[in-house]
Order: C-alpha cells, then structure tokens, then sequence
C-alpha cells in the first residue's frame, strides 16, 4: 500500500465509529422526528396512523385560541428571551467592564461571578424555590425586616415567571462576564490612550470604541443566550409544582410543553411538531447570526 | 490585533485598563467594588443558605433563623443511609465518567483526521458532522427514547448507564476544538514519525494526543460538568430510582403533599460542593477555557 493509500485508509477506519454515531444518533432521530410529527403517533396504541399535517395545524389552531397550553408555552417562552438575554447581557457587560477597571481581588470576584455557571441547575433552583417560599424563604424574612409587605413569588401567576427567570439570569451571567472580559482584553490599549490624549470622556470612550469592538462578543452572546433561553427545561421543573409550569402555565415553556404532552399524555407525534416548530426557531436565530456576522466581514 | 493565548488573556488586567483621568479614577474605583462586592454577595447568599439549611435540624426549617441555631449532621446521615442518593451519586459519577473519556478519546481522533488528512467524502463528511450542530437535542429527545425502548439489537436501553450516556459519548462541538488545536500539530512531526515506522495511530496517541492535552483537559472539564449536571435526558432514560442520576433523583424529595427542604438541600450541598472545590482549584483553566473557546458546559 502507498503512503497516501496507507492514509486514506486509516482515516476512514478512525472516523468509522463517529460517522455511524452522527449518522444513527443524531441524523437519523432529527429525520425521525419530521416523520413522527406527521403521524399521529401514540407509543402505546397499536398503529401509529398518518395524519399529513394535522399536527401542525392543530398548533397553530391552539396559538390563535383565547387560553391555551401552547399558547401559553410560546408567549412564555418569547417572556423569557425578551426579557432575560437583554437584562442578562446588560448585567454581565456592566459587571465586565468594572472587572476590567480594577486589580486588586479581581481573580476572586472572578470565581464568585463563576460559580452558579457550573452549579447543577435543578440544585440551585431548589434553592432559589426555597429562597422565594413565604414565610420562611429568605427574600419574605428580608422583606419583613425592612417592613415591606410579603409576597407570593412563585405562587403567584403574576410573579412566577419573573421569578424563575431571575434565577436563570443570576446563574448564566458569569458566563457572559468571562466572554466579555476576553473579548475585552482584545481591544489594543493604544485605542484607550489616544482617547486620553484626545480627552474623550468615559461615555464616548465607551460609546465609540469599547461598544464597537465588543460587537463580536456580544452578537455571540446574544445568540448563544437567545438559544439557551429557547431551550429552557430544568428551572422551570424544579420551581414549580410537581414540575407543571404552573400557576396556570404560568412558567410553562415550549420544552416543558414538549415533555408533558410526549412523556404525560403520550401525544408523541403533536409533541414532535411542537420540536419542529422550535428547531425552526432556533435555525432562525442561527440564521440571523449568520447573516450579521457575514455583513460585517464584509 | 494581540491574538488570545492562554498565556495573556488574565495577564496584566489593572494595567491594561489604568486610563482614565487621575482625578476621578478613586472615585471610580471605589464604586466599582461596592457594586462588584455587592453582587458577589448575591452569588453566594443561595449557596450559604443551602449548606445552612442542610445543618439544620428538622423542626428549625420553617423557622426564620438564616443561621442553625443547633447545627446538626442528621441530615446527611438520613439522606446517605435512608434515601437512594448514593447511588444517584455513582450514575451520575459513571455516566459523566464513561462520557468524558469516550468524548476525548473520539473528539480528538476525529479532529484528528479533520485537521491533518485528505481523503474523498472529507468534505461531506464534515458537513454531516455540523448539521448535527443545527438540531436541538429537544427534538432528538422523543426519537431517541423510542429508540432506547426498542433498540435495533439487544434488550431495552432504558435504566442501564448505555441508555442515559449514548447521546452525550462523542460531540460535534469538540470535534471542532480539537480540529482547531491538532492543526498546530506540525506535519514535520507526523512525517518524521512515518519514516521511523511509526503507525498512525502510533502518530495521534503519542505525537498529536500529547501536543494538545490543554485542548483535551478543557474539553474533558466541560464535558464532566455538562454530564454531571445534565437533567433532560436522564429525566427520560431513567424509570427506576435505582437508576436515576443525582438531578433526577433530588426531585423525589418533594412530593404533591411534602416538600423535604433538609433533603433537598442536604442533597443539593452534595451535589454541588465537591464541584466547586473542583471548579475553584481549576479556575484558571476552566475560565480560560471558556474565553478560548466559547464552550458551554
């Protein structure tokens, strides 16, 4: 055998394993999926007969009713992302951006800003849950110190979701921090001392040369949290009673959704349309990023 | 534009940044650590209120004392010798471990032959391997558990460390990473190594493995915390409380009538100190990993 027939060989023997993996775990279930949403598919029935794209309407006949699970699964879900990424980011650049003006403990904030990032998410929402009950949840006994009235926090319809996304916000924050501390590190210090010299104040040093070179990091983080809030599953679970998304489907997300309606009632091929529905959103997403990010380079 | 190594990014941080007019730079300076010491308290509040609960006794839980009053390791002793947790933490310990070393092992070969072969179908192939990165795992979630109930060949996948690691034991994302890294892997090397005779597998495990152990150390830190503290899917897989993992298994302290909260929180502190610890003594590594590469957890 050749050198380079000895190589084309080998390639193809170490990609062996990983190309039947891609293809069977992760092609062949996305395909599977499409397929499942068009038939009505119930694992404990004995057929599984093809409905077309009743599924699909029957998604959207639920958005366009008055109250619905659905209903509720996607308005809270764009809740979510229209209020955590912007809150989120906006948190994490301040914090950056007052990490990168000091030194001294700089490393140990670092860490502490860290930690919730890599803390199992159903533990500390049990915390937070606890956190928030009344009567002996931190928050009721600091609100009573400081005289104010009590509130019901997750227990209320009002108050749930808001509360559940300011856990999401306080665990995911210290990873944006440490995007936007790289990306701030990039920006060459020469920028900062000519505007010195110039005598531009902190604002329009910010406004025109930290923010405009931040803009990788922050399209990044903009669409990697968009995507995580899309997704969002195990809060939810451990915030809510018996892990419903309630008060009245109050906290309820499109993946939460999912799971009830695939893994309670078995509605495995309705429940396969709503995924559809969020992969398209997702490659949405993607796709916008995309575009952004080419425009630039050009 | 000063590329990012590991060796920079945290270097010199303070003097990088010392612009600013001298004046009101104290004055600054000062804000900055009242806001930053005020949201580092807010970091650690939840976890001193989670080991505080998990030491008190019983009858102090609903009471309004931040602090226990009579502090106690009851709790740990009920939840190690009366509840399932010690075999949530073995699942959850061999699951994340069997991930981790296939996912290095099968990550870094595969960006291996990415980075420093050609042959035809690279192109397609590749392609494949991307797409993988479109779909959300949400909509593999149903399929798979089909799949893991009726497996192609086999008894069912369900309740067995198989069924809950499959999805996780080879990435796409760090194939990229490692293709990224193997390409600094000079090709003089590789050819060297041929013309002493060594094999190519001989050349990835002692020539392109060693060169890129800070790649794979990443690799392999993230992949541990994303699989120890992965919810989604052992949710699924998992039927027996035998079986379940430590995320799965802490919601079996609550029910719709009782609410264990020096369980939970007794096991939530199991779950998450001997982490911590962890992540503390490798921050450096972890949060310039992050910065490097963009990986989540």
């Amino acid at each position: 055998m050749t050198l380079a027939r000895k190589k084309i060989f080998w390639a193809y023997v170490f990609l062996a394993i990983p190309i039947v993996f891609f293809a069977y775990i992760r092609i062949y279930p996305a395909l599977f999926a499409f397929q499942m949403s068009l038939h009505d598919y119930n694992p404990l029935a004995a057929e599984q007969p093809f409905v077309g794209l009743e599924n699909y309407e029957k998604v959207f006949e639920e958005l366009g009713r008055k109250k619905s699970a659905t209903k509720a699964a996607f308005q809270n879900t764009i809740s979510y992302v229209a209020l955590g990424v912007p809150i989120q980011l906006c948190l994490a650049l301040l914090i950056a951006l007052m990490l990168n003006e000091i030194r001294f403990m700089s490393t140990l904030y670092r860490i502490l800003f860290f930690l919730p990032f890599v803390t199992s998410t159903i533990a500390i929402a049990w915390v937070f849950r606890m956190l928030y009950q009344p009567r002996f949840g931190l928050f009721n006994v600091v609100l009573q110190m400081l005289s104010l009235p009590q509130q019901p926090f997750l227990r209320s319809p009002q108050q749930a979701l808001p509360s559940v996304l300011a856990l999401v916000i306080w665990q995911g924050m210290g990873f944006a921090v440490i995007i936007f501390l790289a990306g701030l590190k990039q920006i060459p210090r020469t920028y900062y001392e000519a505007a010195e010299v110039d005598g531009a104040s902190r604002w329009h040093t910010f406004r025109y040369i930290t923010f405009p070179l931040l803009n990788p990091s922050i399209v990044y983080l903009l669409v990697l949290q968009t995507i995580s809030f899309l997704r969002m599953f195990a809060p939810v679970v451990a915030m809510t009673q018996l892990g419903r998304g309630g008060p009245l489907d109050s906290t309820l997300t499109v993946v939460l959704h999912v799971y009830n309606e695939a893994f309670g009632s078995y509605n495995m091929g309705f429940a396969s349309s709503l995924t559809v529905a969020l992969f398209a959103l997702i490659l949405g997403v993607t796709i916008i990023q995309l575009s952004i990010t080419s425009r630039r380079i050009n | 534009m000063e590329s990012i190594t590991p060796s920079n990014i945290f270097k010199d941080q303070g003097r990088a940044r010392s612009v600013g007019k001298a004046g009101d730079s104290w004055a600054h300076k000062f804000f900055s650590y009242l806001v930053l010491t005020l949201i580092a308290f807010t970091m650690i509040v939840p976890f001193m209120w989670m080991l505080s609960t998990s030491l008190k006794p019983e009858k102090e839980i609903l009471r309004r004392n931040i602090f226990p009053i009579e502090p106690t390791m009851d709790n740990y002793a009920e939840v190690i010798n009366e509840t399932d947790l010690p075999l949530w933490y073995k699942n959850s310990f061999i699951v994340a471990v069997i991930s981790t070393i296939s996912v290095a092992f099968f990550d870094a070969l595969a960006g291996f032959v990415f980075a420093k072969y050609e042959f035809p179908g690279k192109r397609p192939i590749f392609i494949l391997f991307l797409t993988s990165l479109m779909v959300p795992t949400e909509m593999l979630l149903i399929p798979w558990f089909i799949m893991s109930s009726n497996p192609p060949i086999g008894p069912t996948w369900v309740d067995t460390y198989w069924g809950i690691a499959f999805p996780g034991v080879i990435t796409a994302a760090g194939i990229f990473l490692m293709r990224q890294f193997m390409q600094g892997v000079p090709d003089e090397l590789l050819d060297a190594g041929r013309i002493d005779g060594v094999s190519e597998f001989g050349l990835f495990w002692r020539v392109a493995v060693p060169l890129s152990l800070p790649a794979i150390g990443a690799l392999c830190i993230f992949n541990f915390l994303g699989n120890w503290n992965a919810f989604i899917w052992p949710l699924i897989a998992t039927t027996r409380s035998e079986m379940f993992t430590l995320p799965v298994g802490i919601q079996l302290f609550s029910s719709e009538s009782d609410t264990s909260w020096n369980l939970i929180m007794t096991g939530a502190s199991l779950s998450v100190v001997p982490l911590l610890i962890v992540v503390v003594i490798f921050q450096r590594y972890i949060i310039e990993g992050i910065a490097l590469t963009g990986l989540k957890g």
